[in-house]
């Protein structure tokens, strides 16, 4: 044998083991096998990575039925029968600030999702809370604006465009005013059961939920708002 | 205890570099790392949408030209969202989430261009409803 080496193709051999796509971070290194990791022949991923990836396809299914939502809108949006059009019906002030109250709420909810990774309840709890106001003043001031639209009569009936505006608008804050009673189920049961593997699972997914609301609502305001206030 | 219940994270760190994640999920990290993490997020998205607010109100910028910009800020803050709320990477453990996630935006695509695309050619190519009313007499 002799003792030439291939230095270059051992060290190609080694990165792609370890960063099979070379994405040039957090690759896998090769080393003892781990059950519950999900990878090939060590059986099933554990119930955390499952219920976690199971619940983001379920968003993105949300996301598709928010699509419809928003296809129906752009298609209806001039179609105002003689009544209010878009930019009747904004107010740029009331937007703004609801704007601000659930990005500041995506904000408090990482922080709780930080504080429960440092398995810190106080911490957990206030952020939760926090996260819970903030959406309160979402749907408040949402249940405001369409109580003024509804007296200065336009409601659904009044037209094609402000069926979309209401149902578009509607359904993403009949899904915000669920994720709050969902928050305060979940303060409830990580008041009583503490961090449990389940309670972190749900907690988990409720993170992915509120994010996800935050993100249709970049979409909504975007589209229906700013662009309504423009024609 | 069947296969599905066995959880690693028992034995383990409450999550190992060695395996896939969950979206908005991410190995074990100190609080520091998650609470900068939302902060960047936190500050991009607060820039974007300000600066989305602003576009619309100012007169600075060429009238038609306003959507566009909404709509490149808006996705900008939709992939700010993604990357720094719901912790999607780039990396192999998350070679699932974004699989799925660019389904979905496939799927949202086509029906958003579609019905759109659809709905004005048939407005376009639609006989005016009045003179319709009258072929049906």
């Amino acid at each position: 044998m002799t003792d030439v080496e291939f230095p270059v193709s051992v060290e190609a051999l080694r990165r792609i083991r370890e960063d099979p796509h070379r994405l040039g971070h957090r690759g896998h290194p090769v080393r003892e096998v781990v059950a519950g990791a999900g990878h090939g022949l060590t059986g099933p991923a554990s119930k955390r990575i499952i219920v976690g990836y199971g619940f983001w396809i379920f968003l993105l299914s949300d996301f598709v039925m928010f699509a419809c939502f928003f296809a129906t809108y752009a298609v209806l949006q001039g179609q105002t029968a003689g009544g209010p059009t878009a930019r009747d019906v904004v107010d740029p002030t009331r937007v703004a600030v609801e704007t601000t109250a659930l990005l500041l709420s995506s904000f408090t909810c990482g922080l709780s999702f930080a504080a429960t990774n440092a398995r810190n309840k106080l911490w957990t709890q206030v952020f939760l809370g926090l996260t819970g106001l903030l959406g309160l003043i979402f749907v408040l001031l949402e249940l405001q604006e369409f109580i003024e639209l509804a007296q200065r009569g336009a409601t659904p009936q009044r037209s094609a465009f402000l069926t979309a505006f209401f149902s578009l608008v509607g359904c993403h804050g009949l899904h915000v005013t669920l994720g709050g009673v969902w928050l305060a189920t979940m303060m409830a049961q990580l008041q009583v059961k503490g961090f449990r593997r389940e309670i972190m699972h749900r907690l988990v997914c409720f993170n992915l939920f509120w994010h996800a609301l935050d993100i249709i609502w970049v979409a909504l305001f975007s589209v229906v708002y700013l662009m309504g206030s423009l024609t | 205890m069947t296969d599905l219940e066995f959880d690693p994270h028992r034995y383990e760190h409450a999550l190992d570099q060695r395996e896939d994640h969950a979206p908005g999920d991410e190995p074990e990290e100190s609080a520091g790392h998650w609470v900068r993490n939302y902060v960047i997020g936190l500050g991009f998205a607060g820039a974007l949408t300000i600066a989305s607010f602003w576009a619309a109100a100012t007169h600075l910028i060429w009238g038609p030209a306003v959507p566009v910009a909404i709509a490149v800020l808006a996705i900008a803050q939709m992939g700010v969202h993604l990357v720094f709320f719901l912790h999607i990477t780039t990396g192999p453990d998350n070679t699932n989430n974004i699989l799925a996630l660019a389904f979905g935006t496939l799927v949202v695509f086509l029906i958003l261009a579609g019905s759109i695309w659809i709905m004005n050619h048939l407005n376009g190519n639609m006989m005016p409803m009045d003179q319709m009313m009258q072929m049906q007499q």
